[in-house]
């Protein structure tokens, strides 16, 4: 055990702890903004999946880790226009329309990679960003200022859905939406429209989780999410709809995977109890759900689509 | 409008009504089943060789009709459990865990007891797969019911939660350590009594006892949703939690319950998982379907293509295993992945709740009474009911 208290092996952990919050965190806070305004989008981890392969592929073919990104959010987006043609214009039952999303990307995915890639590669990874001076503070710097664009970005997000949600007036249309959309409706805001721009900002923002996802891994594999999608909108329960809850939430995932495989490549746990100790996540989560379901209120047309005078 | 115009605007509305109540799921397989064949196309295979290889995979021969009912018998269960917790409003997300939970409890029975004849080990042993799934099925159950807590996500990290449990108890302590295996040991159980295996109906085919053991509990299900009181209160608490309470029904208790029931159904599909199989272990590979195939996510496609109705989901679970078998013959023909399948159910998935949408709407505006007044839904004559009890499923 003590070898784990040593300052080299916490920084590490806690470098990578971020790291693999990223995914979760861009997933959630994309599901945190379709959420507000009424949308539960389950999907999350099928668009995930698609996302990844294409940024996988991409990579694969150009070496463009760029562009990879790019087409890999572009995929999220894709699918955030069919996501929202269901839920929002056909009005399906939200739960089980992202069942079938999930299960159209899970399948889909392995389908083309194992007839694209056949034998998969490592891609190149993304490079970290030293953010200069910050990242020469002892111990801090090596945590959290040598990560890559996609750490920034996805921690730089949290602080602008927060504004955008509170403080602008698509905030204030998409809250409504999700409150009392046929309030919303009667003062003018267009429910159908708000509900089809955050489900493409939600799904885009899965895009941009699974790419960054795969960049971590840096390979391709059958369900590489392993659920992460699913987790993610749980997350959005566990952070009770704010942005800063989500990211709270999205660490702690972070930092329990981290911890659990450092102990494992340092054989503090045998290898068969590390599979009881990366429970603890979700264990977490579940109770944090019997508390949030005490305390918080969800948005109050969750999952329920809108009709005129229904 | 003259009344002539009325009559047959009317008429035409009805039969509307009539093709999407009918047509809608035979059109979201069919519909599926196109955008498939385009995808076959794009990849650069025949999809008419694809799919008749597919189909003589799953249905031709008795040997591959056997294989297909082996594979629909818990997708059956656990198309059935999902039916019961739907009829009840509740979604139930959680059978991964459930099929995983209910395989431990029914293995560490029949390692348990080795020395039992069959005709006590095949009961207690599928009775414990019940219990197991239950048991896992009974906690989101009274967390919804009783704190408000939302099912689908609770289902979903207890299914991660059990994944867990499993492989760690099948690397760890059920190990079967006498394997001689120089790369580390699969994590799989020693090798069940022969007592415990389900006994094989038909010679030179897999179809085994358990085959017909979900059949008939999907048949016993359909009776207690529809000809018991429980069925009718369970049905009442989904149709409106406000109304059954005000009507004096025990809905917290009823939710639990029917949450309780369905994972009892998944349990028991795990248990026919474990002593089904070939291998007579329960085994995994350490990924979050290795034991289940999925089949928690498969149930939950069979249940809505059986229209939530326990009678029609035999037929839609024998379709649906017959897809997942025939699957393979897919690859072998044309080198397009048996993954297509799974990309072929989340198509019927999304179609077949885009259509409900559409049904729902032709039905409200059909001349005469509301929709719910002119159709029995408590017979198996219009199948296409799924989704019409499970407006904001999405509440806590």
């Amino acid at each position: 055990m003590s070898q784990f208290f040593t300052y080299a092996i916490l920084t590490a952990t806690v470098s990578a702890a971020l790291g693999l919050a990223t995914p979760f965190l861009l997933a959630a806070l994309g599901e945190t903004v379709g959420q507000r305004s009424g949308v539960i989008n389950l999907g999350v981890d099928g668009i995930m999946l698609l996302s990844a392969f294409a940024t996988y592929y991409t990579a694969l073919k150009t070496n463009n880790l760029f562009f990879a990104i790019l087409v890999g959010t572009g995929v999220g987006t894709v699918m955030g226009v069919i996501t929202a043609f269901i839920s929002v214009t056909l009005k399906a039952e939200q739960g089980i329309s992202g069942i079938g999303i999930y299960l159209f990307g899970l399948g889909f995915s392995d389908l083309l990679f194992i007839k694209l890639v056949g034998t998969p590669l490592p891609i190149t990874s993304l490079n970290s960003i030293n953010i200069p001076l910050l990242d020469r503070i002892p111990a801090v710097g090596g945590m959290f200022f040598k990560q890559t664009i996609l750490v920034y970005l996805a921690f730089l997000l949290v602080p602008v859905v927060t504004f955008v949600l509170n403080r602008t007036t698509f905030g204030m249309k998409i809250r409504a939406a999700g409150e009392n959309p046929a309030a919303a409706d009667s003062v003018g805001v267009n429910v159908t429209r708000i509900r089809w721009s955050t489900v493409l900002i939600g799904c885009t923002l899965a895009g941009l989780a699974g790419a960054s996802l795969l960049l971590y891994d840096g390979i391709f594999q059958e369900n590489l999410t392993q659920a992460e999608g699913f987790i993610a909108v749980a997350l959005v329960y566990f952070g009770a709809w704010r942005p800063v809850g989500v990211m709270g939430g999205s660490v702690l995932y972070g930092l329990t995977i981290a911890v659990v495989l450092e102990w494992k490549s340092l054989a503090i746990i045998p290898l068969s109890a590390s599979d009881l100790a990366a429970t603890a996540p979700a264990v977490i989560t579940i109770l944090a759900l019997l508390t949030v379901a005490r305390r918080f209120r969800q948005p109050a047309a969750l999952g329920k689509p809108y009709e005129r005078g229904g | 409008m003259s009344r002539v115009a009325l009559a047959a605007s009317g008429a035409w509305k009805d039969r509307r009504r009539f093709l999407l109540s009918w047509f809608a799921l035979p059109f979201s397989l069919v519909a599926a089943l196109i955008l498939g064949a385009v995808m076959t196309l794009v990849l650069g295979a025949n999809p008419i060789v694809g799919y008749h290889a597919l189909v003589n995979g799953a249905f031709a021969g008795s040997y591959n009709l056997g294989a297909t009912a082996v594979k629909a018998a818990p997708l059956l269960l656990v198309g059935v459990g999902i039916c019961v917790a739907f009829r009840a409003n509740v979604l139930n997300i959680g059978g991964e865990g459930q099929l995983a939970m209910g395989g431990l409890a029914s293995a560490a029975t029949a390692l348990a007891l080795p020395n039992l004849p069959s005709i006590a080990l095949i009961p207690l042993v599928l009775l414990a797969g019940a219990l197991g799934g239950a048991f896992w099925g009974a906690i989101p159950g009274a967390f919804k019911a009783y704190f408000n807590v939302n099912e689908i996500l609770s289902t979903i990290m207890l299914n991660l939660v059990a994944v867990q449990i499993m492989n760690w108890l099948l690397a760890g302590p059920m190990v079967d350590k006498t394997q001689n295996s120089t790369y580390g040991l699969i994590p799989e159980t020693r090798l069940l009594p022969r007592a415990s295996w389900m006994p094989i109906l038909i010679a030179n085919t897999q179809l085994h006892l358990g085959v017909l053991i979900a059949v008939v509990v999907a048949v016993g299900v359909w009776v207690l949703l529809y000809r018991t009181s429980f069925g009718f209160r369970l049905q009442a608490v989904g149709l409106s939690r406000d109304a059954s309470k005000y009507a004096g029904m025990p809905v917290k208790r009823t939710m639990t319950l029917a949450m309780t029931i369905s994972g009892a159904m998944c349990g028991l599909a795990g248990a026919l998982l474990v002593f089904g199989s070939i291998s007579h272990r329960m085994v995994t590979d350490g990924s979050l379907t290795g034991f289940t195939g999925s089949d928690g996510f498969n149930g939950i496609v069979v249940a809505l293509f059986g229209a939530l109705n326990p009678l029609w989901t035999i037929i839609s679970a024998f379709l649906f295993g017959g897809l997942l078998v025939g699957g393979d013959a897919l690859q072998v023909a044309t080198g397009v992945p048996a993954d297509m399948v799974t990309a072929l159910e989340g198509l019927v998935v999304v179609f077949v709740v885009s259509l409900e949408y559409m049904r729902r709407r032709s039905r409200a505006m059909s001349v005469g009474a509301p929709g719910h007044l002119r159709t029995s839904e408590t017979e198996i004559g219009e199948p296409a009911t799924p989704l019409a009890a499970t407006e904001g499923i999405g509440d806590p």
